[in-house]
């Protein structure tokens, strides 16, 4: 089990900033993400997207601050459990809360901060009749293991970089590769676009552009595929799996049935003190939450973040008195023991 | 007066009348937003880049409406139940010319 202070369940951005102001009170975090990397929506959705309503950056790169954000609490030795989605929720016999991911990882912390945004990001489905009826049975969103597809037939459909980037990688390991597109321009970057291109001349991939997967045919399992094509018109493509990568969308996911308040797919708080939810311990922080005014701002992310710490070292360390210090007069000290500070002026006398 | 009238039909069939100000740098999708017409979380969930489909709409009025950048069309190359009147709410900006818009969300993806 992994013990820990302040159990945060999302490492976006607020959750990173979290493990900072909670590493200047001494308090140890540990992150969970269902995302195989940190940084939540910027990382997933937006990473070269400027961003210019940081205080102190006039702009700054939305993949950049994930890189700052990850230097700045570096110190702090946080923990990760990434590409695991948190489960479930219980609070033991000690008053301190367990929470299981969907891999089975338990973790234990008196103080649970939810900085999930929008929820954990899910592959989305396409609308294909009876598609949840092959799922894991030929039909896959996310490529877990490579090898699985080792001399299979494989489909795989999309058009940004997910889709460019697996088709390539498995073109050496699949014994045949279709690429279904519904159009003949991709989104995903360029030299994954030329990459595909001449793996298709080259006979390594079958590409079918302006086409769109229909139906999928075969008793307990992917046989065949119905895919409409704009001029050539139905066509059956014969495959092991089916492999649809149209990118992630956020869902609240489990959290919604962990007992808290809900409103409008948010975590309801107290916002008046120190966004604690309805439950004692449970403090929910960024776009995950809901209160009168609320926006949806990193910046006040983080600063719900700074608020919340305060309250969470209350619980952690009943009656143990401690006032909030600037970072200017003793500098940051990190649990490597290594403090980052200002250097001492130089004084000199004159004469 | 500088709103303009819009209807819009939500994901339950429910069509709206609403007024929409063209001073505000809106588009479409924050417009439905503001009027609370989808469910948040269930639009704009990229903000407003081109890069999620979440505020994809149908326009039933022939409006003009300003063309779709290479974002937006290849966003819509990979969204669901695309029509061939299908938009990026987040791609269009208020201004007086859409006035008398009507517009249609379309169903959300499913994960």
């Amino acid at each position: 089990m992994i013990k820990t202070d302040i159990l945060i369940i999302g490492a976006g951005p607020v959750g990173m900033f979290t493990v900072f102001e909670a590493g200047l009170l001494k308090l140890h975090c540990h992150l969970i993400d269902a995302l195989p990397q940190t940084g939540g929506q910027c990382s997933e959705i937006y990473p070269k997207k400027p961003i210019y309503d940081i205080p102190g950056f006039p702009e700054v790169m939305a993949g950049g601050l994930i890189d700052n954000l990850a230097e700045q609490i570096k110190p702090f030795e946080p923990g990760y459990t990434l590409g695991e989605r948190a489960e479930t929720i219980e609070k033991i016999e000690d008053g301190s809360f367990v929470v299981t991911t969907n891999k089975g990882t338990t973790h234990n912390a008196p103080v649970v901060f939810i900085a999930g945004g929008l929820g954990s990001f899910e592959p989305r489905k396409p609308p294909i009749p009876s598609i949840t009826d092959y799922e894991d049975k030929g039909v896959e969103y996310i490529i877990r293991d490579p090898e699985f597809y080792r001399d299979k037939k494989i489909v795989i459909s999309g058009g940004g970089d997910s889709a460019l980037d697996w088709s390539i990688f498995l073109s050496d390991v699949a014994s045949e590769v279709t690429l279904v597109h519904r159009r003949r321009e991709f989104r995903g970057a360029l030299d994954s676009v030329e990459k595909v291109e001449e793996l298709y001349k080259a006979g390594k991939i079958n590409l079918l552009t302006n086409a769109e997967v229909k139906e999928i045919n075969g008793t307990g399992k992917v046989v065949s595929l119905l895919i409409k094509h704009k001029e050539k018109g139905d066509i059956i493509q014969e495959t092991d799996h089916f492999i649809p990568l149209f990118g992630l969308s956020p869902k609240l996911g489990p959290i919604a049935n962990w007992g808290l308040e809900i409103q409008k797919n948010a975590i309801v708080v107290n916002n008046a003190l120190d966004y604690q939810t309805n439950v004692p311990g449970i403090f929910a922080i960024g776009d995950v939450n809901s209160y009168p005014g609320k926006l949806k701002l990193i910046l006040c992310g983080f600063h719900e973040a700074t608020i919340a710490v305060q309250f969470a070292y209350n619980i952690i360390n009943p009656g143990k008195r401690y006032v909030m210090k600037y970072t200017t007069v003793n500098g940051v000290t990190g649990f490597d023991g290594e403090t980052k500070k200002a250097e001492a002026a130089v004084v000199k006398s004159i004469g | 007066m500088s709103d303009i009238n819009i209807k819009i039909k939500d994901r339950d069939g429910v069509v709206h009348d609403i007024e929409a100000p063209t001073d505000m740098a809106m588009n479409l999708m924050e417009v439905v937003r503001a009027y609370e017409l989808a469910p948040e979380g269930t639009i704009g969930i990229c903000g407003g880049m081109a890069m999620c489909a979440s505020c994809q709409c149908y326009v039933h009025s022939d409006h003009e409406l300003p063309e779709m950048s290479t974002d937006e069309d290849l966003m819509l190359a990979e969204a669901f139940y695309v029509e061939d009147n299908s938009r990026l709410g987040c791609q269009i900006h208020i201004t007086l010319d859409l006035d008398g818009l009507e517009i249609e969300l379309a169903p959300e993806s499913e994960v």
